[in-house]
Formats: C-alpha cells, structure tokens, sequence
C-alpha cells in the first residue's frame, strides 16, 4: 500500500483540534501496540487503537474521521490502563466522535430501532447511547 | 456519620432489586443513610472532551444539593453514577476555574466547595463496616455456591477513580468469601460489557456477553454477580440473542452482589427477581437460599 504524507497535513487544523479536544499528546506513543492486544473492540474495528494514534502523528485525521472504528469505542478505558505513554485513546476517540456530533452529524437514529426494543432498555442505556452518538 | 444516598435513574425502575437489597442490607449493617432530596441525572457518561463544563454540569449540581443539605459523603450504587459524579468531583477541586464557570451557570443554586466525598457501596461495605463484620453478621451461609464477579469498567478504570486494582481486582470475591460463597476467577471479569451499544448495536453486546458469561461457566460458576444495571441488562437480558447465535448455549442466572449479601444476612422479600430475564429462583432453592 502506497501513504503519502504531506508535511502541510501533519499540523493541519483538524488534527491540533483533535489534540486540543482530547488533552492526549499523540505524538509519545512508539506504537508498543498494548492498547489493539487489550481493546475488546479491535475485532469489530476497521482501524486498530495503535493505527489510530498512528495516523494522527502522520496527519491523516481523514481516514480516522471516517473509521467505523471511533462508533465501536465504548470508553471502557482498558488501553489508557495498559499505555505505557498514558495516553487515554478513549479521550481521542471522544474527540474524534464529537468532530462529528458539533457539526450537527448524529450516529444514532432511534427511530431506526423498533418501539418493542426501546420500551425493554433501561434508562442508564438510552441516556448513555444519546450522550455519545448524538449531537 | 450520614452518607447523602444518590440513587440515580436506573435503580427506581430496571434495578430496582438492586436497590431494595442494599438499602435492607446497609440497615442491617448499620450504616447510616438518607436519599438525596431533589437528585436529578447524573449524565450517566463522563465528558472526555477538555472543553465540556456544559456536561459537568449535572453531576456538580447534585454534589452541591448534598454539600449544602449538610453532608460530607455520597453514596452510590451503580457503577456509571460513581465514576461520572467521581471523576466531575476531582476535576473541580483540581480546576478552580472550571468550577468556578460551573458554579457562575448554576446560578439557582449554592456554590459547590468541593467538600463531598464520593463512595461506592462497595468502598463502604470494605474499608467502613468491613468482610470481617459482614463474616460475622451472615445467617445463611452461600454455602456451596460457585459465584464469578464481574467488575465491567467504570468501578476500575480510570486508575484515578479505581475503587480496586484496574486490570485484576478482588472486592467483590472477598466479599462472596466473606458470605461463605465459593469465588470463581475468570479472566474476564474486568473486560468491559459493551454498555450503551446495547442500543444500537445489541449484535455486538450480545457477543461480549457469551465471551464474559461462557468464561465464567467454563471455570465453573453457577452465577455471575455484579453492581452495575447496565452490565447487569447487558448480561442478563442479552442471553436470549446470545441463545439465538450459539446453539449450545446454557442460560446462567445474573445477580446483584447485594442481592446475595441480603441473602446471606438473612433479609426477605426485597430481591425482585421478576425483573430478571434468567430467572435464579432454582439456583438459589436448591442450595436452601429461598
């Protein structure tokens, strides 16, 4: 697989928010890979933890804004846990979530989710799920 | 001294049982308590963004409401609730600043000091009544009941709020102990449940629960306690998709810790086990505990 980094791209706006928004210095971590072997959810990623801090350094805040990855994160802070560097990834991946969500862009539709299934869930699930996927 | 009892939503309605056990059981163990006048939502998830005093909001009016109605101490029974009102708690008597734009938009309520202490149940059943009292307070020994705590995330992680170790705690087995249980270790027990996905991706959360619950099994649990509602709705009631996706699979009850620690102090009637999808009734009978 051909990447090209563009050096204008590296401290490019979207990235220095991401930064800023998630208090997280990307650029300590040496790729050990603790967080993908910890993270529960890496088999339902398509961009591992390790690969997501990767592509910030390098500026390709593109293809993690649009990872399937950052919706699966439940915060359950394993890899901050696990990090040597102590970097909270699930902070980032806040961060990365909220790009989207401050833009007016939700990821949940409950009027997709039928009536029967939403009267069963208790309280503590809905006011989570609409927190962290809706704007 | 008496703990500012803050019960959150999901206690009055889904686990209710959790509740009416721990209050009977506290009662019991003399720990004294009352429910927090006026509590509102407590945000259920903690605000990760660095710029979010909007969202921090929630959890410093209700420590405010129990700091100027005169208590020093919260106490807390869900695990979502701990680590959102915990970790807006620290971070307003570490940000004077911060605390101080909160306390500028609550305009309609006394400025919060930071002088409240947050607690879980399970800090206070440890370090104030201690296992060694409940040991000598229980009527009905869980004699022969092989039980796997499981923890979830929000109890441990992040290290900061931990109420035990982050990645391989024992609270929960050294109080089954305490109540003549037989704990049983499973390397899943700190692995996270899945929680809010259960609304929008129950596929997912229904995976967690086989690998969580089939660990425990395999070790040889009988049943699977804990302290959090949406651990508990995501492992109790996603078992019917898990029995849909693995054909093998054998249902195993869930219970809230407090639920066996009212029983082992010998309470009544305040388990509601109706409002459970695995019913534990015939567990629980055949070992002589109902």
């Amino acid at each position: 697989m051909q990447l090209v980094i563009w050096r204008s791209k590296i401290h490019s706006p979207e990235v220095e928010k991401i930064i800023e928004l998630s208090g997280q210095n990307v650029y300590s971590c040496y790729q050990c890979g603790m967080c993908t072997a910890s993270c529960p959810s890496t088999g339902n990623m398509d961009i591992p933890p390790n690969m997501i801090v990767r592509l910030i350094q390098i500026g390709m805040i593109g293809k993690v804004l649009d990872s399937r990855s950052i919706w699966v994160c439940t915060s359950c802070f394993t890899c901050f846990a696990e990090c040597p560097k102590g970097i909270d990834i699930a902070s980032l991946t806040e961060a990365l979530r909220l790009y989207h969500l401050r833009r007016n862009i939700d990821h949940l539709n409950l009027s997709s989710i039928p009536h029967g299934e939403l009267l069963e869930l208790p309280v503590i699930a809905m006011v989570g799920a609409l927190r962290k996927f809706t704007a | 001294m008496v703990y500012a009892y803050y019960p959150g939503c999901t206690l009055k309605t889904h686990a209710k049982g959790f509740e009416l056990s721990a209050m009977a059981s506290l009662e019991k163990l003399g720990v004294k308590y009352r429910e927090l006048e006026k509590w509102t939502c407590c945000g259920t998830v903690y605000s990760l963004a660095s710029d979010d005093a909007m969202r921090q909001v929630a959890q410093v009016r209700i420590l405010t409401r129990a700091e100027s109605a005169g208590y020093r101490r919260m106490l807390t029974l869900c695990s979502m609730c701990y680590n959102t009102l915990k970790r807006a708690n620290m971070l307003v008597r570490s940000d004077p600043e911060r605390l101080e734009t909160i306390n500028m938009f609550m305009d309609d309520e006394p400025d919060y000091k930071g002088s409240v202490e947050v607690k879980h149940l399970l800090e206070v059943l440890r370090d104030e009544v201690t296992f060694d009292k409940i040991r000598s307070m229980v009527s009905k020994p869980l004699r022969g009941l092989r039980i796997s705590a499981y923890y979830g995330c929000l109890l441990l992680r992040p290290k900061t709020v931990s109420i035990d170790s982050s990645i391989n705690p024992h609270v929960m087995e050294d109080l089954l102990s305490s109540l003549g249980a037989e704990p049983i270790d499973s390397p899943e027990k700190a692995k996270c449940c899945g929680a809010y996905l259960t609304v929008n991706r129950k596929d997912l959360v229904a995976g967690f629960a086989y690998e969580i619950l089939s660990a425990a099994r395999r070790r040889g649990a009988e049943l699977v306690v804990t302290s959090c509602p949406l651990c508990f709705f995501n492992l109790d009631r996603r078992q019917e998709e898990v029995s849909r996706m693995y054909e093998d699979y054998k249902p195993i009850p869930i219970l809230y810790v407090t639920q066996l620690l009212a029983l082992a102090l010998g309470i009544r009637d305040v388990y509601m086990f109706n409002l459970h999808y695995v019913d534990p009734t015939s567990l629980l009978k055949s070992k002589g505990l109902l």
